[in-house]
């Protein structure tokens, strides 16, 4: 059939798209090279930006605290006098302060995180799970202002007259405990910073310790139950062991929120700048109020270089916390990785 | 040996049975005290709840959005410039650090990946998304206020858009990274350059995620107080200039609770149900939002 087509006729169809070709512009273009270059500069140039953020943190709040870090040295974080009228300082009480009131709120974070996890990886009903989950998490989005101005007129109060006050008369006498519950039960101080921190850490070390423990592998928490183990055996003997790492990572992580809380602990702490005694109802002050409270007032020189000293102290604590706990939880990630 | 074994077999039996209820008994104990553990979490979600709602509610009024914030002991007055000065500064913040935060979100799913510049930059993110906003609020202080003289709108802006970065850097890589590379390929396939892949493909079938976080990044920057102390400061007027202190609903809060002012303090509960309301809607709304998507 082909062959009686008239060659003339084919050879002008090629001519005449030949000829189209030359007119007409290519239908799709190439989209300048350019622009790639240009996407992938921006790309990277957003992440250094991220890495000269930290670095612009850390050389600002050393410039900032220059003054004082020549004038005190390593003995700022162990002398406890701060006193603006005479000009001399010390973080000692504020360091103390930050560490102990993150210390109580882990003590009673942790407990409950892990509680909380375990209902809601084994107990919890399949349609309660999402709404529960998410209750737990806005605890972490309430802003911590609300925390704070709560904490202050309505739960101090309760707790000075339903908890503080009992506490006092039961160990009045007791050696050791009682110094602990001594002081004036008035509801500010470190206790009821530490229970309030604690109420805010709850959702971070909650939510990483039931992401942690979903991601047991179903055989071996089976292989568990199949033998005959409760649910307590299985999560206290099988998930708890596989996913310590990433437990400790969470706990890790809260203390770190903890330690960089301003605003909730600002008023509920009662900002007393002396150690006098190791109550925990003792008004007392964290590096967190500190700042919060003194700097605006702070007059350029040595007060206002000891008070970025004392941030420059607290950004180096919750860095290193940080930064363990993402490597903990790293490496479970990398096991998880090994094992499926 | 017959005669051992049928006098040890009641034993073992009663032994065992000992220990079957022992390891019941402790399985109820601890599976009622995880329950009690929620049951303690909620309480305290409900309780500040209730009481914002209860303390707060008889604040709002139209005045509230209308008037200035009053001086102590005044008969009238509203949060008018805070609520003002909290929206101008918490949009742009968020304005600024977005595509900052896409961009580097893009850089460590689409370019870096497994890169020592993505993991560093990774690991870094990870330290400041939890870092103490304080210290943000310091260091804007002595790179900023210190040097161009003053408290400004502005640097509040700036202190608030370095709490967004991170926030938004996450959740951008996190949806980035699930995000199929099928779809990837095939646009390479038809020869697509890489920034319209990522642009028109992966960066569009993650939007609802990516906005989700911007969603929380706001509703996180809204009840920020401590980066605002030093940066915007506060001011009692009302004011559009970015280049002057700035009032905030957070700062004014805290001011007024602070102080033993009845009408501050009355002022103060009114705001703090502004931001408890406002910061929570937000998040179920992100939430919602993100889930129906998927």
């Amino acid at each position: 059939m082909s062959a009686t087509l008239p060659a003339s006729s084919y050879i002008g169809a090629q001519e005449k798209i030949r000829a189209d070709m030359k007119n007409r512009p290519p239908a799709a273009r190439r989209s300048s090279p350019w622009a790639d270059v240009l996407f992938s500069a921006l790309a990277h140039g957003a992440a250094w930006l991220t890495l000269a953020l930290l670095a612009g943190i850390i050389v600002s709040l050393l410039i900032g605290a220059a003054p004082a870090i020549k004038e005190y040295g390593l003995s700022f974080l162990w002398t406890s006098e701060w006193d603006p009228v005479q000009n001399r300082y010390g973080g000692l009480v504020m360091i103390y302060g930050t560490l102990m009131t993150s210390f109580i709120s882990l003590l009673i974070a942790v407990p409950v995180s892990f509680g909380i996890a375990l209902f809601l990886t084994e107990l919890s009903p399949l349609w309660l799970k999402r709404p529960l989950g998410t209750a737990i998490e806005l605890l972490a989005a309430v802003p911590s202002i609300v925390y704070g101005m709560w904490g202050l007129l309505v739960f101090s109060p309760i707790l000075s007259q339903y908890v503080q006050q009992p506490l006092q008369s039961a160990f009045k006498g007791v050696p050791y405990l009682g110094k602990l519950f001594s002081g004036p039960p008035v509801g500010i101080g470190l206790l009821s910073a530490g229970i309030i921190l604690a109420i805010m850490v709850i959702p971070f070390i909650a939510s990483v310790m039931r992401d942690v423990f979903e991601v047991t592998p179903p055989m071996l928490k089976e292989s568990a139950y199949a033998l005959g183990s409760t649910t307590w055996e299985v999560v206290w003997k099988v998930v708890l062991p596989y996913t310590r790492t990433g437990v400790v990572g969470g706990i890790m992580l809260g203390l770190g929120r903890a330690l960089g809380e301003t605003m909730a602990v600002t008023f509920v702490i009662g900002n007393f700048n002396q150690l006098n005694s190791l109550s925990l109802f003792e008004a007392a002050n964290s590096i967190t109020s500190a700042l919060a409270n003194e700097f605006g007032e702070a007059a350029p020189g040595l007060h206002q270089a000891s008070l970025i000293y004392l941030g420059l102290v607290l950004f180096f604590i919750t860095f290193v916390v940080l930064a363990i706990s993402k490597l903990l939880l790293e490496q479970l990630k990398k096991r998880e990785g090994t094992v499926s | 040996m017959s005669a051992v074994l049928a006098t040890a077999a009641p034993d073992r039996e009663a032994a065992r049975r000992r220990l079957h209820a022992k390891r019941k008994l402790a399985n109820v104990v601890a599976l009622s005290l995880a329950l009690g553990a929620m049951a303690f979490g909620l309480f305290w979600l409900i309780w500040i709840l209730i009481e914002t709602v209860r303390l707060g509610i008889g604040g709002i009024a139209l005045s509230l959005f209308t008037q200035m914030t009053p001086p102590p002991q005044a008969e009238t007055g509203g949060l008018a410039n805070a609520i003002f000065g909290s929206v101008v500064m918490v949009t742009l913040a968020t304005l600024l650090g977005t595509p900052i935060g896409v961009l580097a979100g893009v850089y460590l799913a689409e370019y870096g990946r497994r890169s020592v510049l993505a993991s560093t930059t990774r690991f870094i993110n990870d330290i400041l998304l939890s870092a103490p906003s304080i210290v943000i609020g310091l260091f804007i202080y002595s790179a900023v206020v210190a040097r161009l003289g003053g408290f400004s709108g502005y640097a509040g802006i700036l202190a608030l858009a370095l709490i967004v970065i991170p926030v938004v850097i996450r959740t951008t890589e996190n949806m980035l990274t699930l995000i199929p590379n099928a779809l990837r390929e095939a646009a390479y396939a038809l020869g697509t350059p890489k920034w319209r892949v990522v642009m028109t493909v992966t960066l569009k079938a993650a939007r609802a995620g990516v906005m989700t976080g911007i969603l929380l990044a706001f509703a996180r920057i809204a009840g920020e107080t401590a980066p605002l102390l030093f940066t915007a400061l506060s001011n009692q007027f009302w004011t559009s200039d970015l280049s002057q202190p700035m009032a905030s609903l957070p700062v004014t809060i805290f001011k007024f609770a602070m102080s033993p002012y009845e009408n501050w303090q009355k002022l103060a509960w009114a705001g703090v149900f502004l931001i408890t309301i406002g910061v929570l809607v937000l998040n179920i709304l992100a939430r919602t939002f993100f889930r129906n998507k998927h």
